[in-house]
């Protein structure tokens, strides 16, 4: 028995290491979906500044507004740019072709984004692009180095500078790492505004990789009040039929 | 006589319903000593339903086309009234059908199961298992993830391995030099079609056998051996009301922990339903690290613990596999004159035990990527599972016989043992300390499998009691 617990402790402990995963250091947010005015703020930045290059495609507009507790008018006059129908979905009409050749890469479809990199991910990402000479939109991402993007909302946050600090690592190796930023042109919102703004922003895209979500948690509620009353129901028969067994 | 009478003579007169319902339920004797580990039978007929039933639902909907098929996958979960119920169903289904297979099996070897006169039960089962990997393995492909995608390419790949004919053979299976819509459509046609009819095949043919039979229960006593003046096991209870009651019951339960997880963990932090399976197949970007689901990873863990040779995965391809064959030997490979474990001794019971934690273990290290160390704990891993089979015969057996079969394995053995030990100190990357873990816990199980049996001449087995000793 001893043997065996060594042997899951051996097999445990250098797996906690790894447990992040990559060595990109992700920025941990928390986020309310149950907050309606926050996804409504989301969705509005969500279809000013990513879907002109990305699409939704498998979102559509009506069911975002019904989600989101807005009417169909109300859709079709503040959040529809790029369709003309609200039952349609958030395609756009840049070709992914043409994309890959004035990016590098096609910028992928945004509907289930936030469930392949999670909400962490995306915050970090759409707070975490600093000015980078070496890069041809100017600017490079801690979240995902080089990445093709260029700062779609510099024009809100204005653009940090890094400031980098050495470190040491295990091996007595001396390496670089952002330490913080220095604002070098001032954005239409603060600093703290547009970390709330940002949040919207992850809140929104969580949202829109399930729709479902909050609905599923509620129902899954009743089904299992519905469960329990039926086992102590089952639990009972089963004890009465028991009985005559010795 | 009553209407109900009446209708049922006239259909026993056309159709033995009355007699199938005494054979199966109501006359069909079952052990009154069941315990818990004897409800994960019935939970996978019920999973089997629900896979079938909510598998027929998502078939209205789903498209199999390389193009559509992500799309469409989408379009059960948002627009389909009720489709993402439905599809939690189908994937939490998945995995949970491997979880009750995998106890059930592990019940089996428990209290020996598969022990005469239940091996074809048993061998019945390992089909019912190597059916049911396949299944798993195409309806994974549907989505049309990446990890779909990538998760199909590496274990078609396997195939390519296989000397001579394996680059013909890898091509035949995907109809495509890659993984491609050709694929996506046979192996829809495999997973809705071809594999549910033998799988439920196959689960007839298992329920037949143990029907025959009858079963076996935590004491391993044959209740039929027991009869009253009626001719009725003293120790068996009829399945109908009584085992039908605890069923249902049971299932109840089953139904909480399994809607628990469609309702709220669908994912199940990325084991049920893995993370990059939400980005679409793209056949230019390998992802970094693939890993199948996690009822595959100790297979998986096996595969990349056996290093290539002579240019060749083939060995590993070989291990893999056989891993899964090596099941249908059981019953010819235990050779304790009893059935339980409640009755065996302490190596028997330490066996079991050992071969349930490295099976945990393996699985954890196939989600990992691999590392050197894990790579040498895999291969500890790896030879811990056969060897929990190779030593079968020695330390199941109560009486130590043809001694010199046993010195040459033991030679063998031993041999072996020095052999990896060598490998493993000249192995590349891996700490000292896994090394000298790995090196220990091999010489610690040729002490437990091969040295113990050696002077203990008996195994400490217990006597059997004549009748089931607990309800």
């Amino acid at each position: 028995m001893r043997k065996i617990i060594l042997a899951f402790v051996m097999a445990v402990l250098p797996g906690l290491g790894f447990a992040a995963g990559g060595n990109v250091h992700l920025e941990e947010v928390d986020i309310d979906l149950n907050n309606k005015q926050s996804l409504q703020r989301g969705a509005k930045l969500f279809v000013n500044y990513c879907l002109s290059c990305h699409s939704a495609q498998y979102m559509r507009y009506n069911r975002m507004g019904r989600d989101l507790g807005l009417t169909d008018d109300q859709v079709k006059e503040n959040l529809m740019f790029a369709g003309d129908k609200v039952g349609e979905t958030m395609k756009i009409a840049m070709p992914s072709e043409k994309a890959e050749t004035w990016f590098g890469t096609a910028p992928p479809d945004l509907s289930v984004i936030a469930r392949a990199k999670g909400k962490d991910y995306l915050y970090t990402y759409l707070t975490g692009f600093y000015l980078d000479d070496s890069r041809a939109t100017g600017v490079n991402n801690v979240a995902l180095q080089n990445a093709a993007m260029p700062h779609v909302m510099w024009d809100l946050e204005g653009l940090k500078a890094p400031i980098y600090k050495t470190v040491v690592g295990p091996e007595g190796e001396e390496h670089q790492v952002i330490d913080d930023y220095k604002y070098m042109t001032k954005g239409k919102m603060s600093p703290a505004e547009f970390d709330a703004a940002m949040r919207d922003l992850t809140a929104y895209m969580v949202y829109m990789g399930e729709p479902i979500q909050q609905t599923r948690k509620t129902i899954g509620i009743w089904v299992l009040l519905f469960l329990f009353v039926l086992f102590v129901v089952s639990y009972y028969l089963k004890k009465e039929y028991w009985k005559d067994v010795h | 006589m009553s209407n109900n009478n009446s209708l049922m003579a006239w259909i026993d007169a056309r159709f033995p319903l009355t007699k199938m319902m005494e054979e199966h339920m109501t006359k069909y004797y079952a052990p009154k000593n069941f315990n818990f580990w004897y409800m994960f039978g019935i939970l996978a007929t019920v999973v089997l339903v629900i896979q079938i039933v909510s598998g027929i639902f998502l078939t209205m909907h789903y498209k199999p086309d390389a193009a559509l098929a992500f799309g469409s996958v989408e379009y059960i979960m948002r627009d389909v009234p009720g489709g993402w119920f439905i599809r939690y169903m189908h994937s939490t289904g998945a995995s949970a059908f491997f979880l009750v297979v995998y106890l059930h099996m592990y019940r089996g070897l428990m209290y020996g199961s598969f022990k005469q006169p239940r091996e074809l039960i048993w061998i019945f089962g390992v089909l019912i298992y190597l059916a049911l990997m396949a299944e798993a393995f195409m309806g994974y492909l549907l989505p049309w993830g990446q990890m779909s995608y990538w998760g199909a390419q590496v274990i078609v790949n396997l195939f390519a391995a296989v000397p001579f004919v394996g680059e013909e053979l890898s091509v035949w299976i995907r109809g495509d030099f890659v993984i491609s819509d050709a694929t996506l459509n046979r192996f829809f046609a495999f997973h809705v079609i071809a594999l549910p009819l033998i799988l439920i095949g196959l689960v007839v043919a298992h329920i037949i056998a143990l029907h025959e039979v009858g079963s076996n229960n935590p004491d391993g006593v044959e209740i039929k051996k027991n009869k009253g003046p009626d001719g009725i096991p003293l120790d068996g209870i009829p399945f109908h009301p009584y085992y039908t009651v605890k069923d249902l019951m049971l299932v109840v339960v089953f139904l909480m922990v399994f809607f628990a997880v469609v309702f709220f963990a669908p994912e199940m932090g990325g084991f049920f339903i893995e993370h990059p399976n939400f980005e679409p197949a793209n056949p230019l970007k390998t992802p970094e690290h693939i890993a199948p689901v996690w009822y595959f990873t100790p297979y998986y863990a096996m595969l990349r613990a056996v290093p290539p040779m002579f240019g060749s995965q083939f060995p590993g391809v070989v291990v893999m596999f056989g891993a899964i064959a090596v099941f249908f030997f059981l019953p010819w490979l235990e050779r304790s004159p009893v059935k339980s474990i409640r009755y065996k001794g302490m190596l028997s019971k330490t066996a079991i035990l050992i071969f349930a934690a490295w099976f945990i273990v393996l699985g954890y290290l196939g989600v990992k990527p691999s590392s050197p160390d894990y790579t040498m704990l895999a291969q500890v891993g790896t030879l811990l599972y056969f060897a929990y089979f190779f030593f079968m015969p020695v330390f199941s057996s109560a009486e130590v016989k043809k001694t010199t079969v046993r010195m040459i394995g033991s030679a063998v053995s031993v041999l072996a043992t020095i052999g990896m030990i060598y490998y493993w100190f000249n192995a590349d990357g891996a700490s000292m300390a896994m090394t000298l873990f790995a090196s220990i816990a091999t010489i610690a199980f040729l002490i437990i499998y091969l040295i113990i049996p050696a002077f203990y001449k008996a195994e400490s087995i217990k006597p059997v009691p004549e009748r089931v000793t607990d309800k």
